[in-house]
Protein backbone atom coordinates (compact mmCIF):
# COMPACT_ATOMS: atom_id res chain seq x y z
CA UNK A 1 0.00 0.00 0.00
CA UNK A 2 1.63 3.50 -0.68
CA UNK A 3 1.54 5.92 1.50
CA UNK A 4 0.77 9.31 0.44
CA UNK A 5 1.68 11.18 3.46
CA UNK A 6 4.31 9.96 5.99
CA UNK A 7 5.05 11.68 9.07
CA UNK A 8 8.50 10.70 11.13
CA UNK A 9 9.13 11.62 14.73
CA UNK A 10 6.54 14.84 14.55
CA UNK A 11 7.08 16.97 17.49
CA UNK A 12 5.25 20.58 17.79
CA UNK A 13 5.21 23.00 20.00
CA UNK A 14 2.79 26.02 20.68
CA UNK A 15 5.16 28.09 22.62
CA UNK A 16 6.74 25.80 25.31
CA UNK A 17 3.87 23.57 25.29
CA UNK A 18 3.98 20.32 23.16
CA UNK A 19 1.23 19.39 21.56
CA UNK A 20 2.47 16.58 19.07
CA UNK A 21 5.18 14.03 20.29
CA UNK A 22 7.04 12.07 17.96
CA UNK A 23 3.86 10.63 15.99
CA UNK A 24 4.98 8.55 12.75
CA UNK A 25 1.88 7.94 10.45
CA UNK A 26 1.20 6.57 7.10
CA UNK A 27 -1.74 7.80 5.32
CA UNK A 28 -2.51 5.50 2.48
CA UNK A 29 -3.76 6.46 -1.33
CA UNK A 30 -7.38 6.13 -1.44
CA UNK A 31 -8.26 5.16 1.49
CA UNK A 32 -10.28 7.39 4.39
CA UNK A 33 -7.99 7.54 7.61
CA UNK A 34 -9.97 8.68 10.71
CA UNK A 35 -8.19 10.48 13.57
CA UNK A 36 -9.67 9.81 16.63
CA UNK A 37 -9.08 11.30 20.04
CA UNK A 38 -10.02 13.22 23.44
CA UNK A 39 -10.55 16.85 22.85
CA UNK A 40 -6.88 18.18 23.04
CA UNK A 41 -5.14 15.36 21.76
CA UNK A 42 -3.61 16.80 18.91
CA UNK A 43 -5.39 15.59 16.40
CA UNK A 44 -6.60 18.31 14.44
CA UNK A 45 -2.95 20.13 14.80
CA UNK A 46 -1.67 17.18 13.35
CA UNK A 47 -4.24 17.23 10.56
CA UNK A 48 -3.28 21.11 10.10
CA UNK A 49 0.35 19.62 10.37
CA UNK A 50 -0.12 18.02 6.89
CA UNK A 51 -0.40 20.75 4.87
CA UNK A 52 0.96 23.25 7.06
CA UNK A 53 -1.75 25.76 8.19
CA UNK A 54 -0.36 25.28 11.45
CA UNK A 55 2.07 27.76 10.48
CA UNK A 56 -0.52 30.42 10.67
CA UNK A 57 -0.79 30.13 13.80
CA UNK A 58 2.35 32.65 15.80
CA UNK A 59 5.16 30.90 18.16
CA UNK A 60 4.91 27.51 16.74
CA UNK A 61 7.46 24.93 16.53
CA UNK A 62 7.81 21.96 14.35
CA UNK A 63 10.57 18.80 14.78
CA UNK A 64 10.06 15.73 12.38
CA UNK A 65 9.57 15.03 9.27
CA UNK A 66 6.55 14.97 6.61
CA UNK A 67 6.56 13.75 3.86
CA UNK A 68 4.16 13.92 0.93
CA UNK A 69 4.35 11.68 -2.20
CA UNK A 70 8.22 11.05 -0.67
CA UNK A 71 9.06 15.03 -0.83
CA UNK A 72 9.85 16.84 2.44
CA UNK A 73 7.04 19.65 3.05
CA UNK A 74 8.93 21.77 4.70
CA UNK A 75 11.53 21.55 1.89
CA UNK A 76 12.54 25.30 1.85
CA UNK A 77 12.29 24.84 -1.79
CA UNK A 78 8.68 23.61 -1.70
CA UNK A 79 6.02 26.03 -3.05
CA UNK A 80 3.34 26.13 0.12
CA UNK A 81 0.75 27.46 -2.50
CA UNK A 82 1.17 24.26 -4.66
CA UNK A 83 1.22 21.60 -1.61
CA UNK A 84 -1.84 23.53 -0.11
CA UNK A 85 -3.23 22.70 -3.96
CA UNK A 86 -2.54 18.93 -3.90
CA UNK A 87 -3.42 19.03 -0.29
CA UNK A 88 -6.79 20.59 0.18
CA UNK A 89 -8.64 21.27 3.64
CA UNK A 90 -12.15 21.63 4.80
CA UNK A 91 -13.04 23.55 8.24
CA UNK A 92 -14.90 22.46 11.15
CA UNK A 93 -17.07 25.56 10.75
CA UNK A 94 -18.70 25.82 7.04
CA UNK A 95 -16.36 29.09 6.03
CA UNK A 96 -17.59 29.91 2.82
CA UNK A 97 -16.51 33.51 1.31
CA UNK A 98 -19.12 36.80 1.74
CA UNK A 99 -19.26 36.15 -1.80
CA UNK A 100 -21.27 34.17 -4.48
CA UNK A 101 -21.41 30.49 -4.90
CA UNK A 102 -19.83 30.61 -8.25
CA UNK A 103 -17.21 32.91 -6.65
CA UNK A 104 -16.53 30.30 -4.05
CA UNK A 105 -16.68 27.34 -6.16
CA UNK A 106 -13.59 29.32 -8.54
CA UNK A 107 -11.74 31.07 -6.12
CA UNK A 108 -9.52 28.58 -5.57
CA UNK A 109 -8.69 28.17 -9.61
CA UNK A 110 -8.58 31.41 -10.06
CA UNK A 111 -6.38 31.35 -7.13
CA UNK A 112 -3.71 29.36 -9.40
CA UNK A 113 -4.33 31.63 -12.68
CA UNK A 114 -7.09 29.76 -14.60
CA UNK A 115 -9.30 32.61 -15.98
CA UNK A 116 -11.58 31.66 -19.10
CA UNK A 117 -15.06 31.69 -18.03
CA UNK A 118 -15.99 28.67 -20.27
CA UNK A 119 -13.38 26.63 -18.20
CA UNK A 120 -14.75 28.18 -15.04
CA UNK A 121 -18.11 27.16 -15.40
CA UNK A 122 -16.90 23.71 -16.24
CA UNK A 123 -14.99 23.65 -12.79
CA UNK A 124 -17.62 24.96 -11.02
CA UNK A 125 -20.34 22.48 -12.19
CA UNK A 126 -18.01 19.53 -11.79
CA UNK A 127 -16.97 20.22 -8.30
CA UNK A 128 -20.64 21.21 -7.34
CA UNK A 129 -21.54 17.90 -8.50
CA UNK A 130 -19.21 16.19 -7.32
CA UNK A 131 -19.49 17.19 -3.46
CA UNK A 132 -23.34 16.28 -4.12
CA UNK A 133 -24.60 19.30 -3.73
CA UNK A 134 -25.28 20.75 -7.74
CA UNK A 135 -28.86 20.31 -7.57
CA UNK A 136 -29.45 22.47 -4.97
CA UNK A 137 -27.59 25.26 -6.02
CA UNK A 138 -27.37 25.36 -9.97
CA UNK A 139 -30.18 27.88 -10.08
CA UNK A 140 -28.46 30.14 -7.41
CA UNK A 141 -25.07 30.44 -8.47
CA UNK A 142 -25.32 34.15 -8.36
CA UNK A 143 -26.13 34.30 -4.86
CA UNK A 144 -24.19 34.86 -1.58
CA UNK A 145 -22.94 31.66 -0.57
CA UNK A 146 -23.81 32.80 3.31
CA UNK A 147 -27.70 32.40 2.41
CA UNK A 148 -27.23 28.66 2.32
CA UNK A 149 -28.23 26.29 5.65
CA UNK A 150 -24.83 25.25 7.32
CA UNK A 151 -25.37 21.70 5.71
CA UNK A 152 -25.22 22.83 2.20
CA UNK A 153 -22.56 25.49 3.34
CA UNK A 154 -19.79 23.15 3.99
CA UNK A 155 -20.55 20.87 1.25
CA UNK A 156 -19.87 24.04 -0.70
CA UNK A 157 -16.71 24.61 1.07
CA UNK A 158 -16.09 20.78 -0.22
CA UNK A 159 -16.73 21.79 -3.49
CA UNK A 160 -14.11 24.15 -2.92
CA UNK A 161 -11.59 22.54 -2.00
CA UNK A 162 -11.73 20.15 -4.80
CA UNK A 163 -12.02 22.94 -7.39
CA UNK A 164 -8.34 22.84 -7.37
CA UNK A 165 -8.43 18.81 -7.88
CA UNK A 166 -6.52 18.32 -5.04
CA UNK A 167 -4.81 14.88 -4.12
CA UNK A 168 -5.52 15.16 -0.72
CA UNK A 169 -8.17 15.87 0.95
CA UNK A 170 -8.25 17.04 5.19
CA UNK A 171 -11.15 17.24 6.97
CA UNK A 172 -11.33 18.85 10.21
CA UNK A 173 -13.93 17.77 12.23
CA UNK A 174 -16.72 18.68 9.18
CA UNK A 175 -19.80 18.09 10.31
CA UNK A 176 -19.09 18.66 14.34
CA UNK A 177 -21.34 21.41 13.71
CA UNK A 178 -24.06 19.64 11.36
CA UNK A 179 -27.73 18.28 11.90
CA UNK A 180 -27.79 14.67 11.14
CA UNK A 181 -29.95 14.06 7.90
CA UNK A 182 -27.06 17.30 6.58
CA UNK A 183 -23.65 14.64 8.48
CA UNK A 184 -24.90 11.80 6.68
CA UNK A 185 -25.07 13.21 3.19
CA UNK A 186 -21.46 14.31 4.38
CA UNK A 187 -20.50 10.88 5.10
CA UNK A 188 -22.19 9.12 2.58
CA UNK A 189 -20.12 12.12 0.18
CA UNK A 190 -16.69 10.89 1.97
CA UNK A 191 -17.12 7.63 0.62
CA UNK A 192 -17.93 8.64 -2.93
CA UNK A 193 -14.79 10.73 -3.07
CA UNK A 194 -12.19 8.29 -1.28
CA UNK A 195 -12.29 6.53 -5.18
CA UNK A 196 -10.83 9.82 -6.63
CA UNK A 197 -8.93 11.30 -3.45
CA UNK A 198 -6.77 10.61 -0.73
CA UNK A 199 -8.92 11.34 2.76
CA UNK A 200 -7.60 12.29 6.17
CA UNK A 201 -10.87 12.84 8.38
CA UNK A 202 -10.59 14.31 11.85
CA UNK A 203 -13.66 13.25 14.39
CA UNK A 204 -15.01 13.04 17.50
CA UNK A 205 -17.95 10.53 16.94
CA UNK A 206 -16.60 7.01 17.30
CA UNK A 207 -19.62 6.18 15.19
CA UNK A 208 -18.79 7.80 12.34
CA UNK A 209 -15.01 6.83 12.37
CA UNK A 210 -16.24 3.49 12.25
CA UNK A 211 -18.94 4.25 9.59
CA UNK A 212 -16.46 6.24 6.67
CA UNK A 213 -13.13 5.23 7.35
CA UNK A 214 -10.49 2.33 6.07
CA UNK A 215 -8.01 3.31 8.89
CA UNK A 216 -8.19 4.86 12.27
CA UNK A 217 -5.40 6.51 14.02
CA UNK A 218 -5.67 7.21 18.11
CA UNK A 219 -4.06 9.92 19.78
CA UNK A 220 -3.91 10.68 23.37
CA UNK A 221 -1.96 13.74 24.76
CA UNK A 222 0.29 14.60 21.73
CA UNK A 223 0.98 10.48 21.49
CA UNK A 224 0.06 8.44 18.48
CA UNK A 225 -1.52 5.16 20.83
CA UNK A 226 -2.08 3.13 17.79
CA UNK A 227 -3.04 3.06 14.18
CA UNK A 228 -4.43 0.56 12.32
CA UNK A 229 -7.86 -1.06 10.05
CA UNK A 230 -10.89 0.60 11.22
CA UNK A 231 -12.05 -2.76 11.47
CA UNK A 232 -9.81 -4.46 13.91
CA UNK A 233 -9.07 -1.43 16.06
CA UNK A 234 -12.62 -1.34 16.68
CA UNK A 235 -12.71 -4.91 17.42
CA UNK A 236 -9.55 -5.47 18.81
CA UNK A 237 -7.53 -2.36 20.20
CA UNK A 238 -4.33 -3.49 20.49
CA UNK A 239 -3.28 -0.76 23.14
CA UNK A 240 -6.05 -0.74 26.74
CA UNK A 241 -6.42 2.89 25.99
CA UNK A 242 -7.37 2.60 22.95
CA UNK A 243 -9.63 0.03 24.04
CA UNK A 244 -11.07 2.54 27.24
CA UNK A 245 -11.27 5.20 24.69
CA UNK A 246 -13.27 3.43 22.00
CA UNK A 247 -15.96 1.79 24.63
CA UNK A 248 -16.66 5.36 26.23
CA UNK A 249 -14.68 4.85 29.17
CA UNK A 250 -13.49 8.09 29.17
CA UNK A 251 -13.14 11.10 26.13
CA UNK B 1 -36.58 47.04 50.25
CA UNK B 2 -37.90 50.30 50.39
CA UNK B 3 -34.65 51.58 50.69
CA UNK B 4 -33.34 49.86 47.35
CA UNK B 5 -36.45 50.70 45.46
CA UNK B 6 -35.96 54.80 46.37
CA UNK B 7 -32.24 54.19 45.25
CA UNK B 8 -33.12 52.67 42.00
CA UNK B 9 -35.49 54.85 41.38
CA UNK B 10 -33.75 57.88 42.10
CA UNK B 11 -30.66 56.30 39.83
CA UNK B 12 -33.33 55.18 36.73
CA UNK B 13 -34.19 59.39 37.00
CA UNK B 14 -30.74 60.62 37.02
CA UNK B 15 -30.26 58.38 34.27
CA UNK B 16 -32.89 59.36 32.14
CA UNK B 17 -32.05 62.95 33.04
CA UNK B 18 -28.63 63.12 31.55
CA UNK B 19 -29.98 61.30 28.16
CA UNK B 20 -32.71 63.39 27.72
CA UNK B 21 -30.06 66.56 28.67
CA UNK B 22 -28.11 65.21 25.90
CA UNK B 23 -31.01 65.19 23.45
CA UNK B 24 -31.99 68.40 24.34
CA UNK B 25 -28.48 70.25 24.06
CA UNK B 26 -28.55 68.97 20.40
CA UNK B 27 -32.10 69.81 19.34
CA UNK B 28 -31.00 73.26 20.67
CA UNK B 29 -27.64 73.91 18.96
CA UNK B 30 -29.41 72.49 15.83
CA UNK B 31 -32.38 74.47 16.31
CA UNK B 32 -29.98 77.73 16.96
CA UNK B 33 -27.98 77.55 14.45
CA UNK B 34 -30.44 76.53 12.26
CA UNK B 35 -33.49 79.76 13.18
CA UNK B 36 -29.84 81.95 13.15
CA UNK B 37 -28.86 81.31 9.87
CA UNK B 38 -31.07 79.76 7.22
CA UNK B 39 -32.86 82.92 7.17
CA UNK B 40 -29.39 84.35 5.55
CA UNK B 41 -28.87 81.65 3.53
CA UNK B 42 -29.80 82.51 -0.04
CA UNK B 43 -28.90 81.01 -3.71
CA UNK B 44 -27.08 84.20 -4.00
CA UNK B 45 -24.90 83.31 -1.01
CA UNK B 46 -24.17 80.05 -2.19
CA UNK B 47 -23.18 80.58 -5.93
CA UNK B 48 -22.06 83.89 -5.37
CA UNK B 49 -18.18 85.33 -4.19
CA UNK B 50 -16.98 88.03 -1.98
CA UNK B 51 -16.06 91.21 -3.75
CA UNK B 52 -14.98 94.90 -2.85
CA UNK B 53 -15.63 96.00 -6.06
CA UNK B 54 -18.89 94.53 -7.42
CA UNK B 55 -20.36 94.66 -3.55
CA UNK B 56 -21.30 91.03 -3.92
CA UNK B 57 -21.08 88.23 -0.61
CA UNK B 58 -20.72 84.48 -1.52
CA UNK B 59 -19.30 81.52 -0.13
CA UNK B 60 -19.25 79.68 -3.76
CA UNK B 61 -15.47 79.31 -3.67
CA UNK B 62 -15.50 78.37 -0.45
CA UNK B 63 -17.66 75.30 -0.90
CA UNK B 64 -15.05 74.90 -4.02
CA UNK B 65 -12.35 74.68 -1.49
CA UNK B 66 -13.92 72.40 0.58
CA UNK B 67 -14.92 70.21 -2.01
CA UNK B 68 -10.98 70.40 -3.35
CA UNK B 69 -9.62 69.93 0.14
CA UNK B 70 -11.89 66.63 1.18
CA UNK B 71 -10.36 64.65 -2.02
CA UNK B 72 -6.67 65.76 -1.68
CA UNK B 73 -6.79 65.08 1.62
CA UNK B 74 -8.24 61.66 1.18
CA UNK B 75 -6.36 60.90 -2.22
CA UNK B 76 -2.97 61.57 0.48
CA UNK B 77 -4.47 59.76 3.21
CA UNK B 78 -6.00 56.79 2.69
CA UNK B 79 -3.27 54.76 0.77
CA UNK B 80 -0.96 55.66 3.62
CA UNK B 81 -3.41 54.70 6.25
CA UNK B 82 -5.10 51.33 4.78
CA UNK B 83 -1.94 50.55 3.69
CA UNK B 84 -0.27 50.91 7.18
CA UNK B 85 -3.13 49.02 8.99
CA UNK B 86 -2.89 46.55 6.39
CA UNK B 87 0.68 45.74 7.20
CA UNK B 88 0.26 45.92 10.80
CA UNK B 89 -2.63 43.22 11.28
CA UNK B 90 -1.83 40.75 8.01
CA UNK B 91 1.73 41.10 7.75
CA UNK B 92 4.38 42.43 10.86
CA UNK B 93 4.26 40.01 13.83
CA UNK B 94 2.45 41.37 16.73
CA UNK B 95 5.14 42.76 18.85
CA UNK B 96 6.72 46.18 20.52
CA UNK B 97 7.30 47.53 17.09
CA UNK B 98 3.15 46.71 16.24
CA UNK B 99 2.47 48.19 19.54
CA UNK B 100 4.84 51.10 19.10
CA UNK B 101 2.87 52.47 15.72
CA UNK B 102 -0.42 51.98 16.76
CA UNK B 103 0.64 54.26 20.03
CA UNK B 104 1.82 56.91 18.16
CA UNK B 105 -1.39 56.69 16.14
CA UNK B 106 -3.30 57.04 18.69
CA UNK B 107 -1.40 60.08 20.51
CA UNK B 108 -1.50 61.79 16.86
CA UNK B 109 -5.06 61.48 16.92
CA UNK B 110 -5.19 63.23 20.64
CA UNK B 111 -2.77 66.29 19.27
CA UNK B 112 -4.79 69.77 19.06
CA UNK B 113 -5.36 70.96 15.92
CA UNK B 114 -3.57 74.14 16.26
CA UNK B 115 -0.63 72.35 16.36
CA UNK B 116 -1.00 70.53 13.38
CA UNK B 117 -1.60 73.74 11.51
CA UNK B 118 1.55 75.61 13.10
CA UNK B 119 3.97 72.42 12.22
CA UNK B 120 2.33 72.24 8.81
CA UNK B 121 2.96 76.12 8.32
CA UNK B 122 6.46 75.46 9.03
CA UNK B 123 6.89 72.32 6.96
CA UNK B 124 4.73 72.22 3.79
CA UNK B 125 4.52 76.55 3.49
CA UNK B 126 7.92 77.30 4.28
CA UNK B 127 10.28 74.44 4.38
CA UNK B 128 9.17 72.51 1.20
CA UNK B 129 8.18 76.12 -0.25
CA UNK B 130 4.72 74.54 -1.25
CA UNK B 131 2.87 78.12 -0.64
CA UNK B 132 -0.62 78.52 1.24
CA UNK B 133 -2.85 76.19 -0.79
CA UNK B 134 -4.93 72.77 -0.76
CA UNK B 135 -1.77 71.19 -1.23
CA UNK B 136 -0.40 72.41 1.96
CA UNK B 137 -3.80 72.70 3.67
CA UNK B 138 -4.60 68.84 2.41
CA UNK B 139 -0.92 67.79 3.41
CA UNK B 140 -1.75 68.51 7.05
CA UNK B 141 -4.84 67.53 7.40
CA UNK B 142 -3.93 64.04 5.96
CA UNK B 143 -1.07 63.95 8.96
CA UNK B 144 -4.29 64.81 11.16
CA UNK B 145 -6.74 62.59 9.92
CA UNK B 146 -4.14 59.40 9.39
CA UNK B 147 -4.39 58.16 13.19
CA UNK B 148 -8.16 58.01 11.94
CA UNK B 149 -8.15 56.11 9.07
CA UNK B 150 -5.39 53.80 10.43
CA UNK B 151 -7.10 52.66 13.31
CA UNK B 152 -10.64 52.24 11.90
CA UNK B 153 -9.52 50.21 9.18
CA UNK B 154 -7.52 48.12 11.45
CA UNK B 155 -10.69 47.39 13.57
CA UNK B 156 -12.10 46.60 10.31
CA UNK B 157 -9.63 44.07 9.34
CA UNK B 158 -9.59 42.69 12.89
CA UNK B 159 -13.49 42.39 12.63
CA UNK B 160 -12.90 39.89 9.42
CA UNK B 161 -12.94 36.36 10.42
CA UNK B 162 -9.84 34.30 10.85
CA UNK B 163 -11.78 31.26 8.95
CA UNK B 164 -12.04 33.67 5.70
CA UNK B 165 -8.03 33.84 5.94
CA UNK B 166 -7.81 30.27 6.83
CA UNK B 167 -10.35 29.21 3.21
CA UNK B 168 -8.10 31.00 1.43
CA UNK B 169 -4.52 30.14 2.17
CA UNK B 170 -6.14 26.59 2.75
CA UNK B 171 -6.65 26.40 -1.06
CA UNK B 172 -3.16 27.78 -1.55
CA UNK B 173 -4.01 31.31 -1.91
CA UNK B 174 -0.75 34.12 -0.75
CA UNK B 175 -0.69 36.31 2.12
CA UNK B 176 -1.17 39.44 -0.36
CA UNK B 177 -4.03 37.35 -2.79
CA UNK B 178 -5.85 36.32 0.88
CA UNK B 179 -5.91 40.29 1.80
CA UNK B 180 -6.79 41.57 -1.64
CA UNK B 181 -9.94 39.32 -2.30
CA UNK B 182 -11.35 38.11 1.44
CA UNK B 183 -9.79 40.53 4.01
CA UNK B 184 -10.29 43.64 2.28
CA UNK B 185 -13.57 43.16 0.82
CA UNK B 186 -14.91 42.37 4.30
CA UNK B 187 -12.99 45.22 5.84
CA UNK B 188 -14.65 47.55 3.42
CA UNK B 189 -17.45 48.57 5.09
CA UNK B 190 -15.24 49.88 8.24
CA UNK B 191 -12.98 51.45 5.60
CA UNK B 192 -15.77 53.65 4.17
CA UNK B 193 -17.00 54.57 7.89
CA UNK B 194 -13.55 55.96 8.34
CA UNK B 195 -13.81 57.60 5.30
CA UNK B 196 -16.90 59.22 5.98
CA UNK B 197 -15.54 60.23 9.51
CA UNK B 198 -12.75 61.79 7.94
CA UNK B 199 -14.70 63.82 6.14
CA UNK B 200 -16.32 65.09 9.14
CA UNK B 201 -13.27 66.60 10.07
CA UNK B 202 -12.07 67.53 7.21
CA UNK B 203 -15.02 69.74 6.50
CA UNK B 204 -15.02 70.65 10.35
CA UNK B 205 -11.69 72.11 10.59
CA UNK B 206 -10.47 75.40 10.83
CA UNK B 207 -7.34 75.90 12.84
CA UNK B 208 -5.01 73.46 11.08
CA UNK B 209 -5.90 74.94 8.11
CA UNK B 210 -5.33 78.60 8.93
CA UNK B 211 -1.79 78.83 8.52
CA UNK B 212 -1.59 76.27 5.74
CA UNK B 213 -4.62 76.76 3.81
CA UNK B 214 -4.96 80.65 3.70
CA UNK B 215 -7.78 82.36 4.38
CA UNK B 216 -8.57 84.06 1.34
CA UNK B 217 -11.17 82.77 -0.92
CA UNK B 218 -11.35 83.03 -4.88
CA UNK B 219 -13.31 80.60 -7.15
CA UNK B 220 -10.34 78.77 -9.17
CA UNK B 221 -10.12 75.60 -10.68
CA UNK B 222 -8.41 72.73 -8.67
CA UNK B 223 -4.94 73.05 -10.02
CA UNK B 224 -5.08 76.94 -9.22
CA UNK B 225 -6.27 75.66 -6.00
CA UNK B 226 -3.50 73.87 -5.07
CA UNK B 227 -0.82 76.75 -4.44
CA UNK B 228 -3.15 79.44 -3.78
CA UNK B 229 -5.01 80.67 -0.69
CA UNK B 230 -7.98 78.68 -0.73
CA UNK B 231 -10.53 79.02 2.58
CA UNK B 232 -12.72 75.88 3.31
CA UNK B 233 -16.23 76.58 4.62
CA UNK B 234 -15.17 76.45 8.23
CA UNK B 235 -11.61 78.84 8.07
CA UNK B 236 -14.32 81.41 5.91
CA UNK B 237 -17.20 81.21 8.94
CA UNK B 238 -14.14 82.47 11.23
CA UNK B 239 -13.17 85.34 9.00
CA UNK B 240 -16.58 86.54 8.52
CA UNK B 241 -17.26 86.12 12.15
CA UNK B 242 -13.79 87.92 13.33
CA UNK B 243 -12.57 89.51 10.66
CA UNK B 244 -15.45 91.03 8.57
CA UNK B 245 -17.59 90.97 12.22
CA UNK B 246 -20.24 89.87 9.31
CA UNK B 247 -22.45 87.43 11.87
CA UNK B 248 -25.10 86.83 9.51
CA UNK B 249 -23.08 85.51 6.86
CA UNK B 250 -21.08 83.63 9.79
CA UNK B 251 -24.19 81.94 10.82
CA UNK B 252 -24.85 81.31 7.10
CA UNK B 253 -22.07 79.23 6.77
CA UNK B 254 -22.75 77.94 10.20
CA UNK B 255 -25.97 76.30 8.99
CA UNK B 256 -25.08 75.32 5.52
CA UNK B 257 -21.91 73.45 7.65
CA UNK B 258 -23.93 72.04 10.19
CA UNK B 259 -26.47 70.41 7.14
CA UNK B 260 -23.25 69.04 5.46
CA UNK B 261 -22.22 67.66 8.93
CA UNK B 262 -25.72 66.00 9.07
CA UNK B 263 -25.51 64.72 5.87
CA UNK B 264 -22.50 63.17 6.18
CA UNK B 265 -23.08 61.43 9.49
CA UNK B 266 -26.27 59.90 8.19
CA UNK B 267 -24.66 58.87 4.82
CA UNK B 268 -21.98 56.57 7.22
CA UNK B 269 -24.95 55.34 9.24
CA UNK B 270 -26.60 53.94 5.84
CA UNK B 271 -23.72 52.57 3.96
CA UNK B 272 -22.53 50.69 7.28
CA UNK B 273 -26.34 49.21 6.85
CA UNK B 274 -25.77 48.94 3.32
CA UNK B 275 -22.58 47.12 2.96
CA UNK B 276 -23.54 44.86 5.91
CA UNK B 277 -27.02 43.93 4.36
CA UNK B 278 -24.52 42.89 1.19
CA UNK B 279 -22.55 40.91 3.50
CA UNK B 280 -25.22 38.91 3.92
CA UNK B 281 -25.87 39.73 7.68
CA UNK B 282 -22.80 37.95 8.89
Amino acid sequence: MDAVLSTHRLSLWYGTNQALKGVSLDVPAHRVTALIGPSGCGKSTFLKTLNRMHELVPGVRVEGEVLYRGRSIFDPALDVTALRRQVGMVFQKANPFPMSVYDNIAYGPRTHGIRRRGELDAIVERSLRAAAIWDEVKDRLRKSALSLSGGQQQRVCIARALAVEPDVLLMDEATSALDPISTSRIEELITELKRSYTIVIVTHNMQQAARVSDRCAFFLQGELVEAGDTGRLFSMPGDRRTEDYITGRFG
Amino acid sequence: MGGRRVRDGLLRGALWASGVLTCALLAFLIGFVLWRGLGHVSWGLLTGQRSYLNHTDGIFPNILNTLYMILFTLAAALPVGVGAAVYLTEYAPAGPWTSAIEFAAETLAGIPSILYGLVGMLFFVRLLRLGTGVVSGGLTLAVMILPVVLRTTQEALKAVPRSYREGAMGLGAGRWRTVYTVVLPGAAQGIVTGCILSVGRIVGESAALLFTAGTAARAAGLLRALHTPSATLSVSLYVYANEYGDLDTAMAIAAVLLLITLAINLLAARTGRRLDRQKGGE
